[in-house]
Order: structure tokens, then sequence, then C-alpha cells
């Protein structure tokens, strides 16, 4: 029981990593900056991994194992200890955070060899490593929020690490102000926590909670704010409708750190933390409603715009984006498990995604418009075989990992306790998108005539601790999710079993799990197995490949000739539905308009002038700095004084005229 | 020697701090003409030193609780934290002018002098008993702020700072002097727990006496304005950014702690049962404040000015710890006091240092690679701009944090939420700076030069206290509590 005594270990380990190469790496040659980054997660990883073989001898009772180190606040009645626990959500957030991080670590020595600013790159990335495990840890909420505000940090940081790029450093600003929109939320649904349950651990609010009955549709209770504040969080980190604009921006970081942060780990952060909530989610049944909805159409709204996007790593974006809404979907209609089974293999095939679309930009020489790409499936075989089996898994085809864990969500949306027609449409429709943008994605870089100029492009293949990573997530990209093959023919689901005693041992008296559906009495394992496969979402899955197919191999006109039959949708699509641009029109240049001619001209500059005795245009006219000294603004100040000491006492002899 | 009575003997123990910082400031003033021209520098240690005495005589004072000289002074654990407070921002503000003066060539003995009376006025402030005190506290401080502020003679947006200063501060003045009158005509008694005891023994049936609400109403204006909430802030940016930085270090910083310590004497203990009336002024400053200062903040280009700003905003996130009028609210205040001063000073004395010979450089473009020039310098003020923001692992977190807790616990909401609107905004303007430092290409014609020893060693200080009372608040909070509940203890209610 020695890792499972000091979990710490887990932490310290990335967090001296970060620590050393910061302050030493800058003079270091590049192998000692690798064996430092390498060698400190690899560490995590074994640590974590023997984390979990030690958790698998505790007994029942003894979960969720938790760890408290030292009383971290304590103000009044308000008592936080830093705590970390392990139960079996945990231990899936673990190993798939630590193990698909350590691939990321070795294929970004291969990608960001001949950058600038190596030793700081690893040093952020194993900072990011460091908060990512915090917040899985965490056994309270304030440990979680500081592994929740670092992991954004750190984003902030390595989404603008080519900070030469003003592009990239702007994307870094909007995504750290956009996630603090929900940060916000989230800190006030906290403070809501703990002003409800009066703790901040999960055990004890658990606890209280689960003698709490459930709310109805009908009525918004006090769990039903504090899961909306909890979700306007996730809503932010998770790039969910409607601040899901940070996400595609930050594709502007190196591709290793999307695949790091913006689709393997940190952007699940959100899906774990409703998981984790789960006992106050399951009780408030408008906000699961708001989860299930907002999830469902952000699958479908960013599938949408997906199909068109002509940069490699904007579509895989826009597909982060959907597939989260997937896990939503998930958790909002009770099947936490699928949603956390999805997250999981979503891991895999999205991060073998994106180091394999690295791999393609690296080949051809930093370009990322698939426009100019076309015909390397000969020339960098390793990395389109596995993006081929990633694109296989994500578009739901049986045998691959995507294919069992998105079923299962779709099966929880259209049969299980909560389901909805509506909202398992909207699933199946994004997921024949989800498909045809895959395969469109795969079939314009990879096959076709070549459309770049062979003379100047040299496509080469990436060294080998690039592609040996692509391998093992290859790997999983199949295997990841045949936890849950045994149930097609007839046997257990291993996933969910395995998550059931967390989601199971807080649920309403009397509900069911929702992924435990019990199968139709007259199922036979055959046709269970027949009807998986000639499933709905298979048959869209199948589709959306041969439309690809029908559209980008076999009529290669097409596409065009319907962008422009269809010229208004298209651009529609082309550019995100204008949101980034309404956002701008409504929100950012009115702000930046009321600083810069109310607060900045107006009432900086002495405009009140005009109010007090209308000189201020020929004070200013006139003046330059020694007028203003003499007479300008000072008079404007005093008279704001005025206004507030007639408006103040006015105020309070009414109220006191009023109030008694 | 005629040994003292044993009476005035422990009202001395009981203002030392003060005493002590007013001997050496006289002393300093003495000295100041006999000495060279390159010794002066030896003024400034001593000022220093002066200021580390009267810290450890707050120690002294805290062994004697209790009023002294009638009940005009008032040691409780309340005015030990406002002590130690104010005077560590003043002893950090000495240690940073000690290299500033030297580059502007204004290093005189008058300088530390003024900083001296200055914090022995903000002394007196916290632990005044009684409005006229309170007045003569808040008049040494301001006196002496008004000739910091125009201490570089020769630059004019120093000699407009402190014309502007003292013109509106006169003004504020007057207000806050006119309410005491007020309130005396009222109550007939201008001590704090005097005025407290006439009205809540008056009969239940009976109105607050209109005129001493009409002078609480005159006196949030005289103060309003020291603490610089709106609609009194309008001075603040042009006096923030007129002063020689090291003074703006010291302005920002210490009278708002020391004027806030008296704004929560008069509104929780005299004025508590009025608490339903002067919650809604508090209200609508918090919001007017809040929305200025960020709103003001945004588009500024100049470093210092939007510092200044930002201490605008600040104060309106205090005001919301202030409207939860719970001894929660108050721990809350005090503590956000304390992270605001540290990641203030600690601010402002980067871009003391940043600003070069003559303030030239105080651009954010001027910031541009100061990440790779000077990564250390850079990460301290990163860390500051963080805790401004109220990133989690610093102060300024935990005092937005407990902040908005107490408001909420006071089930104040809507309050709440617009504070959270506003620190939104803010992290827009923090970001720039930051992104400057580290994202942008760094200007060839810039040399940095070396951060000298005191400077880095009051930037070290305020470094470190921001990340402790990040990552261990505790030992701070119980005293911030301790000071609430010895507050609170007087307010009867």
């Amino acid at each position: 029981m020695l890792l499972l005594e000091h979990l710490w270990i887990i932490l310290a380990l990335p967090l001296a990593g970060a620590a050393i190469n910061g302050l030493c790496g800058k003079r270091w040659p590049k192998s000692a900056v690798n064996s430092v980054a390498i060698g400190s997660v690899s560490l995590a990883f074994l640590a974590a991994a023997e984390t979990v073989r030690e958790f698998s001898h505790l007994a029942a009772a003894q979960i969720p194992y938790v760890k408290s180190y030292f009383t971290w606040i304590v103000a009044g009645p308000f008592k936080v200890d830093f705590a970390l626990q392990v139960d079996q959500l945990t231990v899936v957030m673990l190993l798939t955070v630590s193990f698909v991080g350590m691939l990321i670590h070795i294929y970004s020595t291969g990608y960001m060899a001949h950058e600038g600013g190596y030793y700081r790159f690893f040093s952020y990335l194993n900072l990011f490593k460091f908060f990512m495990l915090t917040l899985v840890l965490a056994a309270n909420l304030i440990v979680m929020f500081v592994g929740w505000e670092g992991v954004g940090l750190c984003s902030y940081l390595l989404i603008g690490f080519w900070f030469l790029k003003k592009s990239a450093a702007d994307a870094g600003k909007k995504a750290f102000i956009t996630t603090r929109i929900g940060d916000f939320g989230f800190t006030v649904g906290v403070l809501l926590v703990f002003w409800t349950f009066g703790s901040v651990n999960f055990g004890d609010i658990f606890k209280s909670v689960s003698g709490m009955p459930a709310e109805s549709m009908a009525q918004m209770g006090i769990l039903t704010v504090i899961c909306l504040l909890l979700f306007t969080g996730a809503v932010g980190k998770s790039a969910q409708l409607p601040l899901y604009v940070w996400l595609p921006d930050a594709m502007e970081g190196p591709t290793p750190v999307s695949a790091l942060i913006h689709a393997a780990t940190m952007v699940t952060a959100g899906v774990y933390m409703v998981a984790r909530m789960h006992p106050l989610f399951s009780r408030a049944p408008i906000a699961m409603l708001v989860v299930a909805i907002v999830g469902a159409l952000t699958a479908f709204y960013s599938a949408t715009i997906g199909l068109v996007q002509t940069d490699i790593k904007k579509v895989l974006a826009y597909s982060t984006v959907s597939q989260l809404g997937y896990m939503f979907l998930a958790c909002g209609v009770g099947a936490y498990g699928a949603g956390i089974f999805h997250l999981m293999t979503h891991a895999f095939f999205k991060g073998l995604l994106f180091l394999a679309a690295g791999s393609v930009i690296h080949a051809m020489g930093g370009e990322q418009d698939m426009r100019q790409m076309g015909g390397l499936r000969k020339k960098i075989p390793f990395t389109y075989w596995t993006m081929f089996i990633a694109t296989l898994a994500i578009a739901g085809i049986p045998g691959f990992a995507g294919f069992f864990s998105k079923d299962q969500i779709l099966e929880a949306v259209q049969s299980g306790p909560h389901a909805n027609p509506l909202l398992w449409l909207l699933g199946v429709v994004g997921a024949a998108l989800t498909s045809f943008y895959m395969f469109r994605l795969v079939f314009l870089t990879f096959f076709g005539a070549p459309r770049y100029d062979e003379h100047k492009v040299h496509v080469h293949e990436s060294p080998v601790n690039m592609t040996v990573p692509l391998m093992i997530l290859a790997f999983l990209s199949i295997f990841g999710g045949w936890f849950a093959a045994p149930k097609l023919v007839g046997g257990v689901d291993h996933f969910t079993k395995f998550l059931d005693p967390v989601f199971s041992s807080y649920a309403l008296p009397g509900a069911e799990v929702a992924a435990e559906v019990p199968a139709e009495a007259a199922a036979t394992p055959a046709t269970e197995l027949l009807h998986a496969l000639t499933g709905v979402p298979v048959i869209v899955g199948i589709l959306g490949l041969l439309l690809a197919w029908w559209f980008y191999i076999k009529n290669p006109e097409t596409p065009k000739r319907l962008a422009q039959k269809a010229r208004g949708l298209h651009a529609l699509l082309l550019n995100k539905y204008y949101v980034d641009e309404i956002y701008a029109a409504l929100i950012v240049r009115p702000l930046l308009w009321l600083s810069t001619n109310v607060f900045w001209h107006a009432v900086d500059e002495g405009v009140i002038d005009a109010a007090v005795n209308g000189t201020a245009s020929v004070a200013r006219a006139s003046g330059g700095q020694v007028r203003k000294l003499q007479s300008g603004n000072a008079r404007s100040y005093a008279a704001w004084i005025i206004i507030g000491a007639v408006g103040f006492t006015v105020l309070l002899l009414g109220l006191l005229g009023v109030v008694r | 020697m005629i040994p003292l009575p044993a009476e005035q003997l422990l009202n001395l123990h009981r203002v030392a701090p003060e005493v002590v910082l007013c001997v050496f400031g006289i002393v300093i003033m003495v000295v100041d003409p006999f000495v060279q021209a390159a010794g002066r520098r030896a003024l400034g240690w001593l000022a220093f030193i002066g200021a580390l005495t009267a810290l450890a005589s707050v120690h002294l004072a805290a062994h004697f609780p209790g009023r002294a000289y009638s009940d005009l002074v008032n040691v409780d654990r309340f005015s030990i934290f406002v002590h130690v407070v104010v005077i560590g921002a003043a002893s950090l503000a000495i240690l940073g002018s000690l290299d500033y003066l030297e580059g502007e060539g204004l290093q005189r003995g008058e300088y530390y002098a003024l900083v001296l009376f200055a914090t022995a006025g903000m002394g007196i402030l916290a632990g005044a008993n009684e409005l006229v005190t309170a007045f003569i506290g808040l008049e040494m401080s301001s006196i002496s702020s008004y000739v910091l502020a125009g201490f570089r003679r020769r630059a004019l947006p120093s000699n407009e700072a402190s014309v502007k200063y003292f013109l509106l501060g006169s003004f504020a003045t007057a207000f806050f002097l006119y309410g005491i009158a007020m309130v005396y005509g009222a109550t007939g008694t201008t001590l704090i727990s005097g005025i407290q005891t006439f009205l809540v023994s008056l009969p239940p049936s009976q109105h607050l006496p209109a005129l001493a609400i009409l002078g609480l109403g005159l006196i949030f204006v005289g103060l309003g304005f020291k603490v610089v909430v709106a609609p009194f802030q309008a001075y603040a940016p042009d006096v923030y950014e007129g002063a020689p930085t090291p003074v703006t270090a010291l302005l920002a910083s210490a009278p708002k702690v020391a004027t806030f310590a008296l704004m929560l004497r008069v509104f929780y203990v005299s004025f508590g049962s009025a608490q339903h009336l002067w919650f809604w002024v508090i209200w609508i400053s918090a919001v007017l404040t809040m929305f200025i200062g960020n709103l003001g903040a945004l588009m500024q280009t100049n470093v210092k000015r939007m510092l200044g700003y930002s201490s605008i905003a600040h104060a309106g996130y205090i005001l919301v710890a202030f409207a939860a009028s719970t001894d929660l609210g108050i721990a809350a205040a005090l503590f956000y006091l304390s992270a605001y001063v540290l990641m203030k000073v600690g601010a402002f004395l980067v871009v003391t240092h940043l600003g070069q010979q003559g303030e030239r450089r105080l651009a954010v473009a001027d910031y541009a690679g100061l990440g790779m020039k000077q990564p250390v310098l850079a990460a301290c003020f990163s860390l500051f701009l963080f805790s401004l923001l109220g990133l989690p692992v610093t102060g300024g977190f935990l005092g937005k944090f407990f902040a908005f807790q107490s408001a909420l616990d006071a089930k104040i909401v809507w309050l709440v939420v617009i504070a959270g609107i506003n620190s939104v905004i803010g992290a827009y303007y923090y970001l720039r700076v930051i992104i400057a430092m580290y994202f942008w290409e760094p200007s060839q014609d810039y040399t940095p030069t070396p951060v000298a020893p005191a400077l880095s060693a009051a930037l070290l200080v305020a470094a470190a206290g921001t990340l402790y009372l990040g990552l261990l608040p505790t030992r701070v909070l119980v005293l911030a509590k301790a000071a609430a509940d010895s507050l609170s203890l007087l307010s009867l209610r």
C-alpha cells in the first residue's frame, strides 16, 4: 500500500520535471531535457499503474479511498484539506491521462525537435500534467478547482507557445478569457455547494445529498441552481455551446498540445466533473435536461461546421467539440458510465488523429490546408494506416473503439430512463456527419492525385519516436473499447460494471443506472449481436463513409458544384455560422467601445466638464497639459464628488423615510 | 528623570508605533541638512529601520489592548492587524524608493520623513476611536501624500498629480469634517462607540435622527475619496499616474487599508443600527467602482495608469465583502486587503524598475519580450498580475473567494454576479501585459538594467507573501477572523 498512501507522488513527479526543465533546461542539451520530461511522466504513469494495482486489492467498503495530507485553509466553518482520493472513476481518468500523456510527450520529442524554446515547451507540458492529475485525484472541489484553473493556465501558455505569431497569442488570450466566464459560474457553484452542504469534500457532499429528494421538472431548487452553475464551468472548459469558440482557435498551438490538451485530457475535464458530481445532477432533472440538450446540440452543430473546413486541424477541432457533446449527452441522460467510456476511447482515437495530423503536417513541411495535399497514402504509410484506423474508430465502424462507446450513448438516449427521441435524432444525424467529414479528411489527404508541388515539398515519414506512439494509440483505438464487447454476445459490459460502484452508490432510491438497460427478455446472444451490428448508428456511419467516397473519390467535382449551388449554406458553414463575428459585434466591441469612448474619453478626459459649464472642448482645444492642469479635469472631478454626495445622501434619507 | 505616571506610560505603549514613526521622521528631518548628498541614501535605510522598529512596536502595543487617551485611541486585534499591513506596505515602498530616488536625482531625507509621517497618520486612522482623532490621522496621511505625489518637481505630470490631489483631497476632507459635525450635532458625541450607544439606546419606535444619517452620507464621501470608490474615484488615475511610482505604490495600498479600517469602524460599530440604510450606498458604490475600474483599465496602453484603474476595481471587490456586513465579511475584507497590498505594491515596484529614468517606459509595448530578457522579474510581475486577476494559489484568488463567499452567505447574490462579470473583464487587461512580456518580440533598442538589491528584496517579499496567502492562508485568516471578532464585539449587535 505504499503508493496508495502517498498519492502525492503521482503529482510531484511531473511537477518536479517541470521545475527542473524550467530552471535548468535552458542550458541543457535536448537529450537531457528529454530525459527529464519523459522520465518524469513515465514514472508518473508507472506510479499511477502501481496505485491502481494496490487499489484493486481494496475492499469495497474502503472505496473511495481518501487520503488527506494537510489542512490547507481554515476560515471559520470553511475547512479545506489538501486531500486526494481514488475510486473507480479516478482509476479510469488516471490511467487514460497518464498513459496518453506519456505517449504524447514521447511524440513531442520528435515533433518539436526543430523548434526554439524546447525546454520551455516541455516544462509547460509537465506542468500541465501536474495540474491535470491534481484535477483528477482531487477529493474536494477546491483542490479540483486548483487543477481546473491550472490546466487552463497551461493551456493558455501552450496555445501561445509560438508567441511571435500574433494569432497564436490572441488565441491563447481568447481561450483563457472564454473559459473564465465558465469558471466564474463554477466558482459560484462551489460557493453554493459549501453554503448548502457545509463542506466541499465530495464524500460529505454526496452523503448529505443522498438524503435529499430529487427535485422535479417544475421546481427550480438549490440543486438545480448548483448543477447549472457547475455545468457553466464545464461548458467553458469543455468547449460546448455557446462557449466553444476558443477551441478551434486554440489549434494555433503546436499539434501535440492540441492532441494532449484540446482532445485527450483538459477539454474532457468538464465531462469528468459532471460525472463526479452525478449525485447532485441526478437529483436535478432540469439541469440534466439542459446538459443533454447542450450536448446534443453541440454534437450536431459543430459536426456541420466540420463538413466544410479545409484546415486539417480545424476539422479535428470541430470534431472534438462535437464528440465532447456526445459525452455530455450521455451524462445528461444519466448514462455517466457511457460518457466516461466515450471520454476514454475518444482520448485514444482523437489523440491519435491529432498526432497523425501532426505527422502529416510534419511531412508536408508545415502545410495544414487539405486542398494542398492528396495522394499521401503511399508516401507516409504508417501515418496513413494509423489515421485510417482512428477514423474507423470515430466513425463508429463495428469492432473499433468508438463503436462501443458511441453505441452505448445512443442506446441510452434511445431507450434509457431519460430517453428522448429528438436528442437521439440529433445524435444519429451527428454520427452520420462525423463519419462523412472524417472520411472526407482521409480521402482529401491521402487519396487522389497530389495537389502540391512535388518538387518543392519533400514528403517524408516521421521519425520513429513519432510513429511508435501512433501505433500504440492505433492499437488502443481498435481494442480500447472491447471491454464492452462481451455484452454483445450476452456477457457483461466490463467497463460499465467496473464503474458501477461509483455511479450506483448515491443513485436515487429505486432508480436504475441508465447504462444498465436490461436487455429484452427474448433477446438471445445472436440477435443481440445482429441488432447492434445493424443498428442505426452503424448504418449511418457506413452511409457517411460511402457518401464521402462518392463525393471525394468517385466524383471529385461534386463538392464544388454542390457548394456553388447552395452557396449561402456553404458560406454559412465555412464561416462557422458567423458566431465569432456575432460575439464580437454583440459583446466584445461594445465593451471596448464603452471603455474607449465613455470611460476613457468621457470620464477620463473630462467631458463631464461640458455638463458643468460647457467649456470642455474649448479648454482642450486651447489648452494642452498646462491648461488642463489649471482648469479642466479638477473641476469635473469635483463635480463627480458633488454628484456622489448628493446622490448618496438623498438615497440615505429616502431610505430612512421609506424603510422605517 | 521623573517617572511617568503609570497611566501615561500605558497610553504611550498603546500608541508606540505612531510614536516610533514620528520620532524617526523627525530625526531624519533634522539630520537631513547635515548629510552629504552621497550619504542621503543612508537616511532611506534609517527610515526603513524606523518602519521595522514600528512593526516591532506594534507587537509591544498588542500587549496592552484597550483604550488610550480618554478613549480617543483603541488598541484591539483589529487595529493591530491593520497596523501590521499598513506599516508593512510602507516598509516595502521605502525599500522600493531607495534606488528610484537615486536615479531621479531626488534622494532627500524629507521624502522618507514624509513617508513615515504619512504612515503614522494611517496608524492613527486604524486605531482611532473618535472621529476628530481620525480626522487628524486622515489629514496627516493626506498632506504628506500631497507632497509626495509632487515629489518629481520638474515633471509636469507629477505637479499635476500633486495639485489635483491637494485640491480634491481638501474638498473631500471638508465633506468628512462637515459629516462629523452633523453626527456630533445629532448624537452629542464624536466617540465611535458613543455614537453607537446613542443610536442603539433610541426607543425602537423612534426614527434614526436624519441629521446623523446625513452626516454618515458625508463621512462616506470623505472616506470614499480616500479609499477610491466611485463616484469619488475620478482623481485617482491622474494622481497614480503622475506621482513617482514608488509613491504610487504607497498611495494605492496603505491609505486604502487604513481608511477602510476606519470605514469599517464607523459603519459597523457606530452606525451598525443603520445597516439597512447604508447597505445600499455600499452596494451601489461597489457596482459603480467595479465597472468604472475595470472598463477604465480595459483600453489603457500605459501600464501604470492601467494598474491605477485596477486598484479602483479592487476597492470595489472589497466593498462586496463590506456589503456582507458580517464577521465573515470583515474578515474577508481584511484578508483581501493584505493580499491586495502585497500584489499591488509588488506590481507598482516592478513598474518602478522598468520605468527607467524619468519614467519613460510605461507603455504596454515597452514590456515586450521581458519574459526572455529578465525572466525572474517577468515571473514576479506575472505572479502579481495573476493574483490581481484572481487565479488560484495566489492570495488574490482566495481574497476574492472569501469576499464572494461572505457576500453569498449574506444572500447578496446579484452583487456577486456583478463582481464575477467584472473579474472576467479584468482578465483581459492583465493578460495583455503578460502576453506582451512573453509573446511579443523584444524591442532591440532597450537593454535591461539589473534590479537593485533593495528593490529585489522588496519584490521577493511581496511575491513570497502573495504565494503564501494563496497556499497557506490559514494563519492570516485566523488573525483576520480574530480582528473581525474584536470589531463586532464592539458592535453590540
